[in-house]
């Protein structure tokens, strides 16, 4: 029998997804036994005709890392999409729109204004921006169109599965081939990681106190946690309590509080705000100037609580002075 | 009242010993206060979720009123303390989120307070109503690309 195909493909990433294929090490060997790559732009040069001419089912998953925010990704992703039977948003910038969702802090005319006009950097006194579409010399030269905003894989083509993670771990992306290899699979629309939260899972949780109150905020930046208490009782800012679990708790194990990567725990409707709503109740403040002071301590609340899926949260981007009047 | 005026949709959540009870009070007293402000029975002003807050704007609410027994006075001794905490958090995240802080309040209200209820429901809207429609849904679509 012949093997089956499989595809992976990049949108708006920075490359670590395609790492942690290549850090399955020797099991890529075993992968590679199993399944043919018909696609991995990281590693071998690929056109889009040559997806185009794809039997429909020839290619039987697309793996797609990267949110969305060119045209020419959505173009991709739509054509993976009519061509494969199953698809995965991998990593957390398909599944949630990831680091790269924190450009819908801002807009697009204010990050082409930066880059083309305002840099410190930039020579262009005749104010050029791209265009998808300029002529020159009597040529038509097209680009892809940059969207107003950064969007995860599912609001531009229908997702089959979700893996986790900046990026998934090796392990889970074994066990998410060998899952759909078998055919053990749970219902379409899952996220491939278990339904509890970090703290569950968290080789620290014992040293949670039974009540845990934060008197101050520490930063990682300028202290150094003890890495053998609950970074939560220490002061530091940790996404395990709304965060999904399945990781293998690489970044605590590391000493490094939770970034929540790996996207809401399961009923965590809005990450951000369920961990505003965790924090602020193990705060001690007794009057409403203290619970101010409390709140002060905190910086780059968006930041911090959506560092990973802006794009997905309730609220989807921050907005400037309303202009918009009914 | 001009017909053309601008009616605001305001959430209220009203903890359920006191100041649902209080804006019940204030009903039953005949009271006159606008219509602005959805109360929804919640079982302690400690229970309101900022998801709910947040989704509330996301969908629509052009402001949010979230209101529960005085400090002290919680039926469940600390809830209204955890409802504190939380508030200034929340005031921060909207308006980094280009949300004004102006359109949430937390306010203490007891169950014999109606008419501290009536006043603020009158407040609070004419508040709100200054500042405009939120409008987070269709400002959304326009920042948004349509796929």
């Amino acid at each position: 029998m012949a093997k089956p195909k499989v595809a992976f493909y990049w949108c708006a990433s920075c490359g670590g997804c395609e790492e942690t294929v290549v850090d399955l090490a020797e099991d890529i060997l075993k992968v590679v036994d199993a399944v043919d790559i018909a696609l991995w732009p990281v590693a071998l040069d690929f056109k889009l005709s040559h997806v185009e001419a794809w039997e429909p089912g020839e290619v039987s998953v697309a793996f797609i890392n990267g949110a969305v925010r060119l045209s020419e990704q959505a173009e991709w992703v739509r054509l993976l999409r009519e061509k494969c039977p199953m698809v995965v948003a991998f990593g957390a910038c398909a599944h949630l729109g990831g680091i790269p969702g924190l450009a819908n802090c801002t807009t697009r005319e204010e990050i082409l204004a930066n880059k083309y006009h305002r840099g410190p950097t930039v020579d262009n006194p005749e104010g050029v921006e791209p265009q998808a579409l300029s002529s020159s010399h009597g040529f038509d030269l097209t680009l892809p169109d940059f969207w107003k905003d950064v969007k995860p894989l599912d609001e531009v083509i229908d997702v089959d599965y979700y893996l986790p993670g900046c990026p998934p771990p090796a392990k889970n992306v074994g066990e998410a081939v060998n899952a759909i290899l078998s055919g053990d699979l749970p219902p379409k629309g899952s996220v491939l990681a278990p339904e509890k939260s970090l703290c569950e899972a968290c080789p620290l949780n014992d040293t949670k106190p039974e009540k845990l109150t934060i008197k101050e905020f520490k930063r990682v930046a300028t202290s150094t946690p003890n890495p053998e208490e609950c970074f939560m009782a220490q002061g530091y800012i940790c996404m395990g309590p709304a965060t999904r679990a399945g990781c293998g708790e690489r970044c605590i194990r590391a000493n490094m509080p939770c970034r929540g990567c790996f996207g809401p725990a399961p009923g965590a409707l809005d990450i951000g705000a369920k961990m505003l709503s965790s924090l602020g109740s193990l705060g001690e403040a007794e009057t409403e100037e203290a619970a101010a002071a409390f709140a002060n301590a905190m910086v780059d609340l968006t930041g911090t609580f959506y560092r990973f899926n802006l794009p997905t949260s309730l609220l989807r981007r921050r907005m400037g002075p309303n202009e918009v009047q009914a | 009242m001009a017909a053309d005026q601008f009616e605001p949709r305001i959430v209220g959540f009203l903890c359920r010993w006191c100041s649902y009870t209080g804006a019940d009070l204030a009903g039953t007293s005949r009271m006159q206060y606008p219509a602005n402000i959805a109360a929804i029975k919640v079982m302690c002003s400690g229970r309101v979720d900022p998801t709910f807050v947040v989704k509330a704007f996301a969908e629509g609410a052009d402001g949010v009123l979230i209101a529960g027994c005085h400090p002290g006075d919680c039926h469940y001794e600390v809830g209204n303390f955890k409802a504190m905490r939380r508030f200034p958090i929340l005031l921060k995240l909207l308006q980094e989120f280009g949300i004004e802080p102006e359109r949430v309040r937390l306010e203490w209200i007891s169950a014999s307070e109606g008419q501290l209820f009536a006043d603020l429901a009158k407040h609070f809207t004419d508040e709100v109503r200054a500042l405009g429609p939120l409008n987070w849904k269709e400002r959304t679509r326009a920042l948004c690309e349509s796929v």
